[in-house]
């Protein structure tokens, strides 16, 4: 039943990852997220990646309907969702065929032998089973016949139907998958007491599925040993598993709280950005205001209205979206009214790879407006940092009288990490710019004389009422002006407004070495891979490379160039043809930059970094 | 509208602003203007609790000469915008002030699509049948034939009529005037400002300078009371300088006729009923070419979207275990690192 190469290894892991991989329909997203949950709550530190066809209803056992959810689970800091898998759960010949490639030489994959037919073969184009042809032999393949097992199991469980009892097989491999790796049982035993309340036979049906699977893996020794990996060392505290567009809806959430603001959300459903609006929509409760728009513009202005008129306003979108409301976000540049545009950035141009992740929109975000048109541009790094900058966006946006453009991409938008949950009561005060009196001499154009920010009154204040819109102002009175000398000087003033957010915002932060032969360099959401990358290799014995993450671009944080300047080379890693290293050429031209671009829908793999930088120290 | 406070006593110099008007001398968008600074006085509202929002052309100049709350935004999405607004504090009386381009061309979508949700603002659209601000270029309604700057041999593509279009987009409340006639105008405002829902204003505005004339066929003192019918809810559908003109329905269409005439009487005469859901003779209304049919056609009160989500919200409140933030960030799936 065992092909078997093995190569023997240690019983305690120090990290592990783990992909599920089956049809749209075979429950592959709920497999890994219990795996996920579970380990958990068991103390392992923890990075996930889903990843879908973008067929909704893909036909059955094909390649291209292949759904996968992959987790890399550690007793040492996780960063990224992992590049290659030690243990590939394959239900199908399609999702074998299509998933192989990223299974390590020597390392486990576990297949449903009864999805191995004639028709499923075909549908996969294998010529002939590589269960049989011995294609597979540098990999240790456990077969196991899982639908029939499944169905031996519930024979005497009343009340299922054959679909429901074919559908639970994924409940097999996952108790297969925990007797491997020594985790309990017992969170998901709760998750279907909690699912199917009032459905006994289905709490039965799913919790005998899965201990089958787990005794199966134990009394028939299918694997040699288990392995078990240790609690990481986390900051302790409550914890919960959050998705970055969750986060990013959360922390919106709480700038609302915070700033005693009601948040309106204008949006237009597209990929990967949907699910900001999913998540907020739910929460009514909180008096939030979602609105589906009729396209990507009514989404940006009817958020513009809301802003006048006195909310927290949000836009959500992506790539495409954003091009579509440029001339919007130059309207609330131009009228200075807080607004936080969020774009999950994904593969481009024009329609590109809308399931697949890149940062190829930085330039978009800088400059993608008519006229001198400067907004903040600011970008989350990790699924639950998520949270704390889209609540910085709202944060910027109502201190400073702006639109503020948030970049997140679909690699953290979608995938999972752990989340020390933060309290609104620990985040930071956020103040705003609302007048209710009218003072002499009054001005929609007053400014905050040190952050350039103009008064904010709204509608409903009496003795405020004024006018505003996209012609230039007379920058005393608000009121419109073709004056030529007054022009060039609103233009230096609603940049120096920006350029100000500075003092706003923290320093850039350096770790690994603070000087050195070489600074890595990144920005957005490619944090997990460069960190983990620069790790690895300074655990190697490179203790002279150091590592930057931007996460405020426009402005740059203070001391960028005193960080710059503590290193002998540069190298500028992005997920895109060379945007943001093009932005440091401009703006620091005393140094040199080398790059490190990827631009295949698909983030950094470890070794790709590792060898690059090797070849400059 | 409600309104949390007293509302104070307005005359139409109160919603006067201190910039200069600069319009074409001799527009009808100076007799708009004069009519909602007149209309706003009568509604019961505060000023305070005005605004106005416009999107591009020479309509979308309004919010600067009114002295209430306004924003001249961007071509065409001045809708969403003005939704924005109003979802955010829905005790404003919001404007939207449109022209056929900005409403029918560029913001087209956004139009169709305000009129479906049935938010309660109210939409004017200045309708002169061209381009002005950008000099002379023929319009969504503009009519086959027409010389313009974009089109010197005449215009080769068929019109909208805004009418008919806003009635198919479900529009609840909709009526035409002549850009020359304030003292209907004024009364159409104030009947908007108390409507419940969305409502659209169609002005016949003329442009002196690139289309002038090219309503006077209808709207000319000497001619209107013949060539439109001003409609009444509750009244009969009589038109004239003689009031002896009638609208009869003779199987689909709608018939001129004349009482006393073929043994026509009053009785005979189609009664107008503007709170009419079913819209057909509307549209009938809308379509109409001879007389011309202003005033209010359609006025259906309908839920409004507004309160479609408080009823939602008020049932998610009460039944929600989420009072703040914190309650939902620590519920479910959490656990303890120590």
């Amino acid at each position: 039943m065992i092909t078997t190469k093995t190569i023997l290894q240690p019983e305690v892991l120090e990290a592990v990852v783990v992909r599920f991989v089956g049809d749209s329909g075979d429950g592959m997203q709920l497999t890994g997220t219990q795996f996920t949950d579970t380990s958990a709550m068991f103390g392992n530190d923890i990075a996930t990646f889903p990843n879908y066809p973008s067929e909704i209803r893909a036909p059955q056992g094909s390649l291209y309907g292949v759904s996968g959810f992959q987790v890399h689970i550690g007793s040492v800091e996780i960063s990224t969702p992992g590049d290659n898998v030690d243990l590939l759960v394959a239900m199908n010949p399609a999702a074998l065929k299509t998933n192989l490639y990223a299974v390590k030489p020597g390392h486990t994959i576990i297949v449903d032998t009864d999805s191995f037919t004639k028709k499923n073969l075909d549908k996969a184009e294998y010529k002939t089973n590589p269960l049989e042809d011995g294609s597979l032999e540098n990999y240790r393949v456990i077969q196991v016949d899982m639908t029939t097992m499944t169905k031996e199991a519930l024979k005497d469980v009343e009340g299922l139907d054959n679909k429901s009892i074919t559908r639970s097989k994924n409940m097999f491999a996952l108790g297969m998958v925990y007797w491997m790796y020594n985790r309990p049982k017992d969170h998901t035993v709760d998750f279907f007491n909690k699912k199917f309340k009032g459905k006994q036979h289905l709490i039965e049906a799913n919790t005998k599925v899965l201990n089958a699977g787990y005794y199966f893996a134990e009394t028939l020794e299918l694997i040699p040993n288990a392995y078990t990996i240790s609690p990481a060392k986390m900051i302790p505290g409550t914890y919960r598993i959050i998705g970055g567009n969750t986060a990013t809806a959360w922390g919106l959430l709480a700038a609302a709280e915070k700033s005693g603001l009601e948040l309106f959300l204008g949006s237009y459903p597209i990929t990967p950005a949907t699910d900001i609006l999913h998540e907020l929509v739910k929460h009514k409760h909180f008096g939030v205001k979602a609105f589906q728009a009729e396209d990507e513009i009514a989404g940006v202005t009817s958020a513009i209205g809301a802003a006048f008129a006195g909310d927290l306003a949000i836009t959500t979108t992506s790539g495409p979206g954003l091009a579509l409301k440029g001339e919007a976000i130059g309207l609330a540049m131009m009228v200075e009214l807080p607004l936080v545009i969020i774009n999950v950035q994904r593969g481009g141009p024009s329609t590109g790879l809308p399931t697949k992740t890149e940062q190829s929109d930085l330039m978009q975000a800088m400059y993608g407006r008519n006229g001198e048109s400067p907004v903040i541009v600011i970008a989350a790094s990790t699924p639950s940092n998520c949270f704390n900058f889209a609540y910085e966006a709202a944060r910027l946006a109502l201190e400073h009288m702006t639109p503020v453009i948030l970049l997140t991409d679909g690699y953290i938008a979608n995938g999972s990490a752990p989340w020390k949950i933060k309290s609104t009561a620990d985040m930071p005060a956020i103040k705003n710019h609302k007048i209710a009196k009218i003072k002499e001499n009054w001005s929609p154009y007053d400014r905050d004389e040190k952050t350039l920010a103009r008064n904010w009154p709204v509608p409903g204040t009496p003795g405020l009422e004024h006018r505003i819109g996209g012609l230039e102002k007379d920058r005393v009175t608000g009121n419109i002006s073709y004056e030529p000398i007054n022009h060039e000087e609103m233009t230096r003033i609603r940049a120096e407004k920006v350029r100000l957010v500075e003092n706003n915002i923290p320093e850039l932060k350096t770790e690994f070495a603070d000087s050195g032969d070489l600074l890595v360099i990144g920005w957005g959401g490619t944090y997990g891979s460069l960190h983990s990358a620069v790790k690895q290799i300074s655990d190697e014995g490179y203790k002279n490379i150091g590592f930057a993450h931007f996460n405020y671009i426009n402005p740059m944080p203070k001391n960028t160039e005193e960080i710059l300047s503590k290193y002998k080379k540069i190298i500028v890693c992005e997920l895109n043809a060379g945007q943001f290293v093009s932005i440091l050429k401009t703006r620091f031209t005393k140094f040199e930059f080398s790059q490190h671009n990827k631009i295949q829908g698909l983030p950094f793999s470890n070794d790709e970094l590792i060898q690059h930088f090797k070849q400059l120290v | 509208m409600e309104t949390t406070t007293a509302v104070k006593k307005y005359t139409f110099k109160d919603f006067t602003s201190d910039q200069e008007v600069r319009w074409c001398p001799g527009c009808d968008d100076y007799v708009i203007l004069r009519s909602m600074q007149k209309a706003l006085p009568e509604m019961g509202v505060n000023k305070e609790d005005v605004v106005f929002i416009s999107g591009i052309g020479c309509s979308s100049r309004f919010p600067y000469y009114m002295s209430t709350y306004g924003m001249h935004t961007i071509h065409g999405r001045a809708p969403g915008i003005a939704s924005g607004v109003k979802l955010a504090n829905p005790n404003l009386s919001v404007w939207v002030m449109t022209g056929d381009g900005d409403s029918m061309a560029i913001g087209g979508n956004h139009f169709i699509h305000l009129l479906r949700r049935n938010i309660d603002l109210n939409m004017v659209m200045f309708n002169n049948e061209i381009y002005g601000l950008t000099k002379g270029q023929f319009s969504p309604t503009s009519i086959i034939g027409q010389k313009t700057k974009s089109s010197p041999y005449g215009n080769t593509q068929p019109p909208f009529s805004p009418g008919e279009l806003a009635l198919g987009a479900n529009a609840r409340f909709f009526a035409r005037i002549g850009g020359n006639n304030p003292k209907d105008m004024t009364q159409i405002f104030i009947d908007a400002h108390k409507f419940k829902g969305t409502s659209l204003i169609e002005v016949l505005q003329n442009c002196v300078i690139f289309n002038d004339g090219c309503f006077d066929e209808v709207t000319d003192k000497e001619v209107k009371e013949d060539k439109q019918i001003f409609l009444e809810h509750g009244k009969p559908m009589i038109f004239g300088k003689n009031n002896d003109k009638g609208l009869v329905l003779n199987k689909l269409k709608l018939e001129v006729v004349t009482i006393g005439e073929n043994g026509i009487t009053q009785e005979d005469i189609l009664v107008h009923n503007a709170k009419e859901e079913d819209k057909t003779l509307h549209q009938m209304l809308v379509r109409l070419e001879y007389p011309l049919a202003t005033g209010v056609i359609r006025s259906f009160t309908d839920v409004t979207l507004e309160e479609r989500e408080d009823a939602l919200t008020a049932q998610v409140k009460s039944n929600s275990k989420f009072k703040k933030a914190d309650d939902l960030f620590f519920s479910g799936e959490t656990y303890e690192v120590k």
